[in-house]
């Protein structure tokens, strides 16, 4: 059942904007929570990412982060 | 140091600050009010004859030795049950006393044999210490009725029971009782009868309930209790106080030693993280220190398919540096990372992190915490400003409620457990502290003798952060929030902001109770009781953390801390039960790829300028991988080399699966460790490692404190661990020259604000230090946040539910949930190498009998479990200790492959591992899985060493 490395990313991106849902700015948190916490490649990888199975959130934190 | 052991002063001390001045042998004593005679004398270096007094244990009264004359009191009062008064004119030594006192122990000596040259506590014996005392001479009785010539109990496998010895002092009874708090021992039969047993009568000690803690042992004044490595090798000549490697409580011991074999490890009493108690891991469970698994040479191999070679030093650190080389120079320096370990010293995960970092020139280092305590970093840095918890443990004693969260300190953390039931029976006068148990499983602590948790909330695993969040709806609707504390303390708009979440009807015990499965009566009752206090504290361990929302949870606990005001002083707080010996170390030290040493994000410029300065390099201002991470990138084939010192994160980290392709995607594994672990089957280096009695350095416990690792042997691999890595930096053209960890701490004080007053030198005076420890707090920290939080004002986080994905249905129905027992450590790499697996010969599946039923098994029955994952089999033990749709089993054995099942879905915050939530399957199992077998053949062949070529005669 493992994920490939994209699969996972978009699953921790969409699940990292879950859990921020309730903060005063979803996006920003989630921008800088991943912005803090992923290697570069990974932010590369998410960053290159054009599929739609990010939320909504998570896909306007990703287009915030700097890769 | 020579050997002497510590001394007794034969009653506990007392805390009075009130002074009392008395006369003992014509010299005046001050002393506290309360302190005995017996203790008052020996404080001042008259040392009254005893056999039941010690100074561990409350005042017994039965020895009838420790007898004195005091002016204006009548007969010859016993000094261990005299309290001191001012003014009290003491006589120790007169002809009476020495006739009485001599009569008495005739008495005893009349029963005991005679054997001392030959027995095994001949010159460690109180008896014949105290018949020398006494000026025994001749003894008159003793032909007829005797208790000589009884069976000796040789079932336990660290020490013999042996009746005929025995003096019936009650001292170890007393320590079952009132040190370890397992009430295992009790005196059967009266009168001339009266003899120790291990609960029933028809038990022996390794059946009965003893856990084996050695208190009893420890508090025996002669050879009826004696360790089986005493009988074997003779009395130890010296002693040296050391810290124990194996679970986070991190107790004090003194390695007591003949030549460079260890005798026995007996806990230190002026350990302040255990106040002289142990458990059965670090008091016994040290022979796999010379267990002859252990590998000694360093070995390469090309391949894994190849058999190992055994090389000289020399040869496995050039050709190792070469390969990180080549492999840097063909895929990239990212293409390389390392793990350091909580089971290694501070100064040898600081120096891989630097390696890493220095030598590798990324950031990919990440350490074992990734898979239990990372949460607790991100969560308590987030609310308080640092990641640590903020008592000690001392501070319990003055806990009114204990709420317990996902921890099971009997088995996990079993000598802070022991003080927890201390002051969960009263103690000192004082009434019991209430418990709140918080934990899908009916842990020991739920009801144990003379313990009741006052309330019990199994949970359906997974719920943590609902449960937590209704906690706080009752608290904060109710009106039982402390509000002046949180005006003070905290940030009033994000509390109110929390309060509204909180409040919300949807929040409410009864909304939320058809998803933890937590009765709202019995909640709202624990909400109630944690937030009367008046001083609550909480305690949680893994059952927290391993979940994909552990971050929000640990968040959740600060919240309901702040929230009632229970942070800053004794008895409160919140108090992370940490796994590993040094995980708050590893973790204090810059293991993380996004940090350096004290919490401070990489991408701070003026932190990382201070290391670059120091060391001469440039550091990358970006995160490196986590393990996890590291794994994947390894699979997309970017990720080509990994150095793991200690760690064997085959066995320990989820999806088992996942785990053997990332390592089997790289080029160079390079495996330091003692055994050839589960991680070294896909090894191309392997590095002999050395144990915690092989070298120098510190570990830093749950509660912060920094304390002496002391080399007390040789290490039989040639090298101490800091030493292996140096040579490793050395050969990669590193210029690295520390000739003792010391100069490594001075490095580590040097580059970190919170240990700027910790030295080698300042650690053998102070005996140990809880960070932060600098121009603020020369002395240490044993509670933090106490006028301030460290981050300012305390930060309220909402912490809104969101279930884990892993979810039951009609394939996999029920949730799996792990943990840990007390005989076995971690993945077992060294309690499986000792007799401790006679108590845990393979890891059981729990299940409730409802479940059982409904599957057609029975206690026993080999099971098959599967998962979304994959499938393992392992045997069942049937038990309403766990809840129906739970089961539970334990990862200490790599037979059972636990992790074959466990997922990859993880905390959102740290990539944690959700270890406690798997959606399973169970059913009837004729035998191993396919994995099983594979997986075996593949060990036995991945283990395989070359035999050396013998040259041609």
């Amino acid at each position: 059942m493992s994920k490939s490395t994209i699969e996972r990313l978009i699953y921790m991106a969409n699940q990292i904007a879950a859990n921020l849902a309730t903060s005063d700015d979803p996006v920003s948190a989630t921008a800088a929570h991943i912005e803090r916490y992923w290697d570069p490649r990974m932010k590369a990888m998410i960053k290159a990412y054009t599929g739609n199975d990010l939320t909504p959130a998570a896909a306007g934190a990703i287009g915030r982060i700097t890769a | 140091m020579g050997f002497e052991s510590q001394q007794d002063f034969g009653t506990p001390e007392s805390r009075s600050e009130q002074l009392v001045t008395l006369t003992v042998d014509g010299r005046e004593v001050t002393v506290p009010l309360g302190t005995t005679v017996m203790r008052a004398a020996a404080e001042n270096g008259t040392s009254i004859p005893k056999l039941c007094a010690t100074d561990s244990l409350k005042q017994f009264g039965s020895c009838r030795l420790c007898l004195v004359e005091i002016d204006g009191v009548r007969g010859t009062p016993a000094s261990c049950t005299t309290p001191v008064s001012a003014g009290m004119v003491v006589h120790t030594q007169t002809p009476h006393l020495q006739k009485l006192r001599k009569g008495v122990m005739e008495l005893y000596i009349s029963d005991h044999p005679l054997d001392c040259l030959t027995c095994a506590a001949n010159g460690d014996c109180e008896l014949q210490d105290q018949a020398g005392a006494v000026g025994l001479r001749d003894v008159r009785y003793g032909a007829d009725a005797t208790h000589l010539g009884q069976a000796k109990d040789t079932s336990n496998p660290y020490f013999d029971f042996d009746p005929s010895k025995c003096i019936v002092c009650s001292r170890c009874v007393r320590a079952c009782d009132e040190v370890q708090g397992t009430l295992a021992l009790t005196i059967e039969s009266r009168g001339f009868g009266s003899k120790v047993s291990a609960g029933l009568a028809s038990e022996n000690f390794f059946g009965s309930e003893c856990v084996s803690c050695g208190a009893c042992v420890q508090a025996c004044p002669t050879a009826t209790l004696t360790e089986k490595a005493v009988v074997e090798i003779g009395t130890p000549e010296r002693a040296v106080v050391t810290t124990c490697a194996y679970c986070g409580v991190g107790c004090t011991f003194r390695a007591e030693m003949r030549g460079e074999q260890l005798v026995r490890m007996v806990p230190y009493k002026d350990g302040k993280a255990n106040r002289g108690h142990s458990c059965v891991k670090g008091r016994f469970a040290w022979g796999y220190a010379t267990h002859q698994e252990r590998v000694t040479k360093p070995m390469i191999r090309a391949s894994i398919s190849d058999p190992w070679r055994e090389v000289s030093w020399d040869e496995a650190l050039s050709y190792t540096a070469s390969e990180l080389k080549r492999i840097a120079a063909q895929y990239g320096k990212h293409s390389l990372g390392g793990i350091t370990s909580s089971r290694c010293t501070n100064e040898e995960t600081f120096l891989v992190q630097k390696l890493v970092r220095a030598g590798f020139g990324n950031n990919n280092v990440d350490t074992c915490a990734r898979v239990c305590h990372s949460p607790t970093g991100y969560g308590l840095a987030m609310t308080f400003g640092t990641s640590a918890g903020t008592q000690d443990f001392d501070s319990v004693e003055d806990s009114d409620v204990i709420l317990l969260i996902g921890a099971n300190p009997t088995d996990g953390h079993p000598v802070f457990a022991s003080r927890m039931k201390r002051r969960l029976r009263g103690q000192d006068g004082k009434p019991p502290a209430q418990l709140i148990v918080v934990d899908p499983r009916r842990i020991d602590l739920v009801h144990t003798p003379h313990i009741e948790a006052a309330h019990h909330l199994p949970l359906r695993p997974g719920t943590n952060v609902a449960v937590l969040t209704a906690l706080a709806h009752v608290i904060v609707t109710e009106g039982l929030a402390n509000e002046a504390f949180v005006r003070e303390r905290c940030d009033w708009d994000e509390y109110q902001h929390w309060a509204d979440f909180v409040s919300q009807e949807r929040n409410s015990p009864e909304a939320l109770a058809p998803v933890t499965l937590v009765d709202p009566q019995e909640l709202r009752a624990a909400a109630r009781l944690y937030a009367k206090g008046p001083n609550s504290a909480i305690y949680y361990g893994l059952g927290v953390t391993e979940h994909s929302q552990g971050s929000s949870t640990v968040m959740a606990i600060a919240n309901l801390a702040m929230a009632t005001g229970n942070i800053g002083r004794r008895g409160v707080g919140v108090n992370p039960l940490r796994g590993q010996n040094n995980v708050q170390g590893a973790c204090d030290m810059g293991s993380f790829p996004h940090e350096l040493s004290g919490y401070r994000h990489i991408s701070d410029g003026a932190t990382r300028k201070m290391f670059e300065a120091d060391w001469g390099v440039s550091i990358d201002p970006e995160p490196g991988l986590r393990i996890p991470n590291m794994l994947d990138a390894a699979v997309d084939g970017v990720f080509k080399a990994i150095y793991i010192q200690g760690e064997d994160i085959l066995q320990s980290d989820p999806d088992t699966r996942h785990v053997s392709a990332g390592l089997a995607a790289m080029e160079c594994v390079i495996v330091h460790d003692l055994f050839l672990n589960e991680t070294a089957n896909y090894a191309h280096v392997f590095l002999p490692g050395s144990t915690f009695l092989e070298k120098n350095g510190t570990f830093t416990n749950a509660e912060r404190r920094i304390q002496p690792v002391r080399k007390v042997m040789t290490p039989i691999n040639g090298y101490e661990d800091w030493e292996v890595t140096q040579k490793l930096a050395q050969a990669m053209g590193l210029d690295w020259n520390y000739t003792h960890p010391s100069e490594i701490m001075d490095e580590i004080a040097r580059l970190t604000p919170t240990f700027t007053g910790v030295s080698f030198k300042r650690l053998d005076e102070e005996g140990s230090l809880q960070w932060p420890v600098n121009d603020k707090a020369p002395d240490g920290t044993p509670i933090m946040h106490i006028d301030a939080f460290v981050r300012g004002k305390g930060k309220f986080v909402v912490t809104d539910y969101v279930p884990t994905d892993e979810k039951t249905g009609p394939r996999f129905p029920l949730l799996l949930t792990t943990g840990r027992i007390l005989s076995q450590y971690n993945v077992g790499a060294q309690t499986r190498r000792t007799a401790n697996v006679e108590w845990h010969p393979e890891d059981l599946l729990e299940m409730h009998p409802q479940d059982a039923e409904d599957r057609g098994l029975k206690d026993g029955d080999w099971t098959k479990l599967a998962s979304r994952a994959g499938e393992t089999t392992l045997r069942l033990k049937v038990t309403d200790r766990v809840a129906p749709g739970v089961v539970y089993t334990t990862f200490h054995h790599p037979a059972t492959q636990a992790n074959v099942v466990t997922t990859d879905f993880s905390d959102w915050a740290t990539n944690c591992p959700e270890y406690k939530v798997t959606a399973v399957q169970v059913s009837a199992s004729n035998g191993p899985t396919d994995w099983q077998e594979d997986y075996e053949e593949l060990s036995e062949r991945a283990r395989r060493i070359a035999e050396p070529a013998e040259p041609a005669e």
